[in-house]
């Protein structure tokens, strides 16, 4: 199983369409790796459905999704909602 | 056995953005059913993904349109016309709003906020359905889709209530209109779902729940649920019933506490 790192990294690379090498956990969604708003709700779903499994019931609520600015964000909010490395 | 059987013939789906759309569940099950797929896409953004999806489907063909502008309608359907001949079904899966104008008070919507709205989420169906009608030789059945907040008020639903209302009272005109030609028009009326545009809506989470809390089935609506009632609309099994706005929402609607 890939780490929590490397699986937000390829929902990122897959639905922003930007290179692997882009994304860190300091880039920016909006700021660096281009994305729109519908992006932004795209690949919070993205991470709810890559994220969840019968442990765990990943959901990340509008005011979540608002503090989520950062590729390291998700990690840490995924971290902390349970998910397993 | 009963069987159904739709090949042979062509559904029009306008409203695919991605995997978890309502339009692309209902395009899945049409396929299926044997019918050849038309997917409409708004821009040049969504021609990616769409066209992923597509490969999914048996022989699907792809066209680009904007609903809001007429000379594009207009170049479309010819498109159809000489790629596909005839339509036979079309589903009519398109909504927009101001992501402003999907939260906070209803007072605030601005007046191009609420033009928008209503444009593309209820006008449209008037000259889809023309258009369509016009390579529906034989009959035909157009499918809409629509929400509860059309006669209750859900807050953060704000102007797509007020778009959902001129829809489905559209339903029932074109209804009228088309019925003699052996054109039905309905609408389903789905409770929450996820997908990418109904997650956009301030209050969506509150929906879902209070459908899993209230509803007599006790949950929310999955896109099977819906796609099983379109394909119920676009075939003969549904040919006595137009004008109809069918409730999938798991009995939330008929609840009064």
């Amino acid at each position: 199983m890939s780490s929590i790192v490397e699986r937000v990294t390829d929902i990122v690379v897959d639905k922003l369409g930007v290179e692997e090498d882009q994304v860190t956990l300091e880039a920016s969604f909006t700021e660096h790796l281009n994305a729109d708003s519908l992006d932004l709700v795209e690949l919070i779903m993205a991470f709810e459905e890559e994220f969840s499994d019968t442990d765990v019931q990943v959901e990340i609520t509008d005011e979540d999704a608002e503090k989520i600015l950062t590729v390291g964000d998700a990690v840490e909010f995924l971290k902390n909602a349970g998910v397993k490395e | 056995m009963f069987q159904i059987d739709l090949s042979g013939k062509n559904a029009l789906v306008y409203g695919v953005a991605n995997h978890r759309s309502i339009a692309w569940s209902i395009a899945k099950i049409l396929s299926d059913a044997g019918a050849r797929i038309g997917l409409v896409y708004q821009n040049d953004r969504l021609r990616e993904p769409v066209e992923q999806l597509s490969s999914e489907l048996n022989d699907a063909l792809l066209f680009e349109c904007d609903v809001t502008d007429d000379d594009q309608l207009v170049a479309l359907h010819k498109d159809i016309s000489s790629q596909m001949g005839s339509l036979s079904i079309v589903v009519h899966s398109i909504a927009f709003a101001d992501r402003n104008d999907l939260g906070g008070d209803f007072s605030n919507t601005g007046r191009d906020g609420f033009r928008m709205a209503l444009e593309v989420s209820a006008f449209s169906l008037l000259p889809v359905t023309k258009y369509a009608s016009e390579l529906m030789t034989d009959g035909g059945s157009i499918i809409a889709m629509t929400f509860l907040a059309s006669e209750r008020v859900f807050p953060g639903y704000n102007v797509m209530g007020t778009a959902k209302a001129a829809l489905e009272n559209s339903v029932r005109q074109l209804s009228a209109e088309y019925g003699p030609r052996n054109i039905r028009i309905n609408a389903i009326s789905a409770g929450p779902v996820d997908t990418l545009s109904s997650r956009v809506i301030s209050g969506y989470r509150d929906m879902k729940k209070f459908h899993e809390e209230r509803s007599p089935l006790g949950r929310s609506i999955t896109l099977e649920d819906v796609a099983g009632t379109a394909l119920y609309l676009a075939t003969d099994l549904s040919s006595g019933v137009t004008g109809a706005v069918l409730p999938v929402d798991a009995g939330y609607s008929i609840m009064g506490i």
